[in-house]
């Protein structure tokens, strides 16, 4: 009895003390939300003023500042969606994206199981080289490649960008698989081999399964470095290769400044990302760390 | 457990160095070859020997001057973007949410901007930061505050900057997130026990398991923002006057705008040379402290 007597006496002092502290909890359970939802507001503003402009018309745009369009059009998108110089340039665009995809992937796969199963002759100095590619300033690259893919015919085709953005797709994807390969045990490969798994059946029937993750974070960061990248891309086409990102620019010089369509076409390359980053949503963590957590 | 050595692994390096060496080397030896010739149009070229680069490592010269200027440009807009990108970066990944509908929502948006094309980058700024049909260049000058990015070199700094941390910081975000997640909950409940607060627990715990990600965050950081081209050229074309004319700005109208190739081969090989070095230097210490640590943790573990 007398132990139960001293809780009972301190519980009303306790109640208005732990009230209090709740307060506190709850201000600092709520700063970083409010940090992280003024960040957003910060990413999504200018993207939200693109959306926001492409819906308008120039009329609109030119004539003063409204925070949302008074009058919404579709019509910058339907010029975009008819007229082939326009839309051919997604097309190019995704063509020599998916090309370089596959071609980055292809050479990478053997070469990043090499990097993580085996020491052999100059192996850390091939490695190095291979990123220091990827540290080479496109500028670097831009005349020299211009010379190149003209000499050998493949100027203004999607072979040449997709060829051009193996330069740091490749080291990329390398460096990433061979990340998500050396986290899979050593002993998979040996049991495999006492199976008696042919090497080239091991490792498209069974290894790869293993590091489909590795492989789909690979992808993604080939479709988005190339996806975004201009300069190459601008250089190595004029007219059949054309992607969408330099047809922008064109389109900005040409016809004095078409702001609405501007707009429009910028929020039609933003698209593609945003479908990709959803599939992948659930990765993005693991993946941005490429596999080295 | 070692690797074992199989020099025959060569055979599945091969098809990455054909393909490298057709897309990098022989480009490469091209830069070279100018680097130390001297063209007078009609493709006829003679030896200029070392003449280029002294040019442009003398800063008296014209082309050394124009190097150097854009160099330190270059290195000062690298310098601000890490020391914004990198704290803000990290404080943003402290505040998102461990579980719930939150996580997969929050990332989603944080990675959007990092799959917007560069040149749209560029033109949602261009766009944004205008004073007569911008939101943000409007609001500027609504509140009194003089600001024109087309005309004032330090609007158009902090426009640029500005840029490179709405495009970037995700980046470091995504990558301490990664490396906060990696951290057992057993930490965070032994400095529970221990009593320790918010900022005990970042220096002591969170801080030190970063150091892994972060070297990644600051490599891939400095390269992409030291050979940045595309953004800044399409908000400011590299003006106010040369204001924000970076080395890759420079570079491509030496290049392709003048064609002044022996110029801008020299310059390609020294900027090349630079970010080599300095990623080099940053990967080996990092990487040497880490693997010290980890034979130490190793032989720990080994007693």
């Amino acid at each position: 009895m007398s132990a139960v007597q001293p809780r009972v006496a301190t519980a009303p002092a306790a109640l208005p003390a732990a009230g209090i502290g709740a307060g506190a909890g709850l201000a600092r359970a709520l700063a970083p939300r409010l940090g992280l939802g003024l960040y957003l507001l910060f990413l999504l503003v200018p993207i939200y003023w693109l959306v926001n402009m492409s819906l308008k018309t120039n009329l609109e745009i030119s004539s003063g500042m409204t925070l949302w369009p008074q009058n919404p059009t579709l019509e910058n998108y339907r010029r975009i969606f008819t007229d082939s110089s326009w839309y051919s340039g997604y097309i190019n665009s995704l063509k020599f994206v998916l090309l370089n995809m596959a071609i980055s992937l292809a050479v990478a796969l053997p070469a990043a199981y090499a990097f993580s199963r085996y020491r052999f002759l100059g192996d850390k100095h091939l490695f190095f080289w291979l990123l220091s590619n990827r540290m080479a300033p496109p500028a670097v690259f831009a005349l020299p490649f211009f010379q190149l893919y003209s000499a050998v015919g493949l100027f203004d085709t999607p072979w040449a960008v997709a060829l051009a953005h193996c330069v740091f797709n490749v080291p990329l994807a390398v460096w990433i698989l061979e990340g998500f390969m050396s986290g899979v045990p050593r002993e998979i490969d040996e049991m495999a081999a006492i199976d008696g798994w042919s090497f080239p059946a091991f490792f498209v029937r069974v290894f790869m399964p293993l590091v489909a993750g590795g492989i789909g974070v690979a992808a993604f960061f080939c479709f988005m470095f190339s996806w975004v990248e201009l300069l190459l891309a601008r250089t190595l086409t004029t007219v059949d290769a054309k992607p969408i990102v330099a047809t922008m620019t064109r389109t900005v010089s040409a016809a004095g400044m078409d702001w609405g369509l501007l707009a429009a076409a910028g929020v039609l390359t933003i698209i593609p990302g945003a479908i990709v980053i959803w599939f992948v949503r659930n990765h993005i963590a693991r993946g941005f760390a490429l596999g080295r957590v | 457990m070692a690797k074992p050595r199989d020099d025959r692994a060569w055979g599945l390096v091969l098809p990455v160095l054909l393909l490298v060496a057709f897309s990098a080397l022989i480009p490469m030896m091209t830069v070279v070859n100018y680097s130390v010739q001297d063209s007078f149009g009609n493709n006829q070229f003679f030896w200029n020997g070392t003449g280029w680069f002294r040019e442009l490592l003398d800063p008296s010269t014209d082309l050394g001057g124009r190097f150097f200027d854009a160099l330190w440009r270059t290195l000062l807009f690298s310098g601000l973007c890490l020391l914004i990108e990198i704290p803000l970066g990290i404080a943003v990944s402290l505040t998102l949410p461990r579980r719930g509908w939150g996580v997969a929502a929050s990332l989603v948006l944080l990675a959007l901007p990092l799959l917007i094309p560069w040149n749209v980058v560029g033109t949602i700024w261009q766009v944004f930061a205008r004073r007569d049909i911008g939101l943000l260049g409007a609001a500027v000058n609504g509140l009194g505050i003089e600001y024109n990015y087309a005309q004032d070199p330090l609007a158009a700094w902090i426009t640029v900057v500005a840029m490179d941390v709405w495009h970037w910081t995700s980046l470091v975000v995504l990558l301490c997130y990664a490396g906060l997640r990696a951290i057992p909950d057993a930490y965070y409940q032994a400095a529970k026990v221990d009593g320790a607060g918010a900022w005990a627990v970042f220096r002591a715990i969170q801080l030190p398991k970063l150091q892994r990600v972060l070297t990644i965050a600051v490599l891939l950081r400095f390269m992409d923002s030291f050979m940045i081209y595309t953004e800044p050229f399409v908000v400011t074309g590299g003006g106010p006057g040369n204001a924000t004319t970076f080395l890759s700005i420079d570079l491509v109208k030496l290049a392709l705008g003048q064609f002044d190739l022996g110029k801008a081969a020299a310059m390609s090989i020294v900027y090349n040379l630079i970010i080599l070095t300095v990623c080099w230097v940053f990967f080996a210490t990092t990487t040497r402290g880490q693997s010290e640590a980890v034979q130490g943790a190793g032989q720990e573990a080994g007693r």
